[in-house]
């Protein structure tokens, strides 16, 4: 009887084990663990482009992560990318006018979310709309219009030169 | 002319081996409803494959998580992401390491462990003697052993997978420095729960059904000397390890694509 229980106790444990290792996986390695992130409220930014940005991405302000970004959508009727993005509640006392730009952390890294505060005395609430955004740099946009410059110098200085 | 003939033979064999596989898979699967009502059995063999299996399976874990974590931190920090370091562990071992190897380590551990022992029990005539009993062993001896296998693979699949992201987190983080945030919230960021996590467990569910029913198989189709045991243990080992590899390629081109 006693070898039974333990045999019995021992593949409970082990089953236990190998579920609970899907469990962490599911949530501590995947991104199945949204509803585990603190509690916050939700504000909504509008880009010309958003570049890389994901969802799940940070929202930093002065370099402090404050929120996420939850949700990337379309706009089909002003041609422009809609993010939804969930600041924690304690962060509950930012401007009215502040600004949300999309950078990249290092050359090669992720893109995020860098909010500015602005200088209202209002603060945002859930649900409020960013105003003064700012896109993402696309590398290729960037060479091209730096070659275009240089093509256009290299060119005015020939005619000044004739 | 010999050779030719000898290719002959090798090929009738080789599938004549794979028909009786598949019909003795066909007979594993019909016996097993019975098997269930016998709960005890899969009970015991849960503990023989699956228990015993576990310190090898989370010890290996542990330390291929810890070489993934010194080897990619290394090339890592030369393109300054050494945070992505939690990343390029968690993936290859949720989608490749963590079932592959587990299923690999499962053949040796416990594949070797049951081919012996159904192939022992063939030379000692205690199958026949069941048959003789009217008692089916593949309903009463097989399967149990089959359904055990299928299910302790995944569970230890996961536990290998969970394990080594830890070994990779106390190289990473504890070890060389990477900042700890960084370390989960891209690993959060870039794993998907569908794409890479479920994948990986479905992978190990298929390596688990094909590195159990080929021990089996080897044991029960072997020649019931003690030569014929040894072989068919070492055919287990070879086997599965090239099923598995093989599968792997497969289900990777179209999982992952």
């Amino acid at each position: 009887m006693f070898h039974n229980r333990t045999l019995e106790i021992s593949v409970g444990i082990f089953v236990a084990l190998g579920l609970a290792a899907i469990f962490i996986l599911a949530i501590k390695v995947s991104n199945l663990s949204n509803f585990s992130d603190a509690a916050g409220y939700p504000l909504e930014a509008r880009f010309d482009n958003i570049g890389g940005l994901k969802v799940q991405a940070p929202v930093t302000m002065a370099g402090v992560r404050v929120g996420r970004v939850e949700q990337i959508g379309f706009d089909s009727t002003t041609y422009e990318a809609v993010v939804m993005l969930k600041i924690n509640n304690e962060y509950n006392k930012l401007p009215l006018d502040s600004s949300a730009s999309i950078f990249t952390s290092g050359l090669l890294g992720e893109q995020y979310i860098a909010l500015e505060a602005g200088g209202d005395p209002e603060y945002l609430k859930a649900n409020d709309h960013l105003i003064m955004t700012q896109s993402a740099l696309v590398l290729e946009q960037l060479i091209g219009q730096f070659l275009f410059k240089t093509a256009a110098e290299g060119s005015d200085k020939t005619e000044g030169g004739q | 002319m010999n050779w030719l003939q000898q290719l002959g033979r090798a090929g009738l064999n080789f599938f004549e081996r794979l028909g009786r596989g598949h019909i003795f898979l066909f007979y594993v699967l019909a016996g097993s409803p019975g098997m269930f009502i016998r709960f005890r059995l899969l009970l015991q063999q849960l503990f023989s494959i699956g228990v015993l299996s576990l310190l090898i399976v989370a010890v290996a874990g542990l330390f291929v998580g810890m070489v993934l974590g010194l080897q990619g931190y290394n090339t890592l920090v030369d393109f300054g992401s050494e945070e992505s370091l939690g990343v390029m562990v968690a993936l290859s071992l949720v989608q490749e390491l963590g079932p592959v190897l587990t299923a690999i380590l499962f053949a040796a551990r416990a594949g070797t462990s049951l081919t012996a022992e159904i192939g022992l029990m063939k030379a000692t005539e205690q199958l026949s003697g069941m048959e003789m009993m009217a008692v089916d062993p593949l309903q009463r001896v097989i399967a149990p052993r089959f359904w055990a296998g299928f299910i302790s693979v995944p569970l230890l699949a996961a536990i290998f997978s969970a394990v080594g992201v830890f070994g990779g987190y106390f190289v990473g983080v504890g070890l060389l420095g990477v900042d700890e945030g960084a370390f989960w919230s891209q690993i959060q960021s870039r794993v998907d729960f569908y794409d890479d996590v479920l994948n990986g467990i479905i992978k190990s569910v298929v390596f688990g059904f094909a590195a159990s029913w080929i021990a089996l198989y080897e044991g029960y189709d072997a020649v019931p000397t003690s030569e014929g045991v040894s072989r068919a243990t070492t055919r287990t080992v070879v086997h599965t390890s090239l099923v598995v590899l093989g599968l792997d390629v497969i289900m990777t081109a179209l999982m992952f694509d």
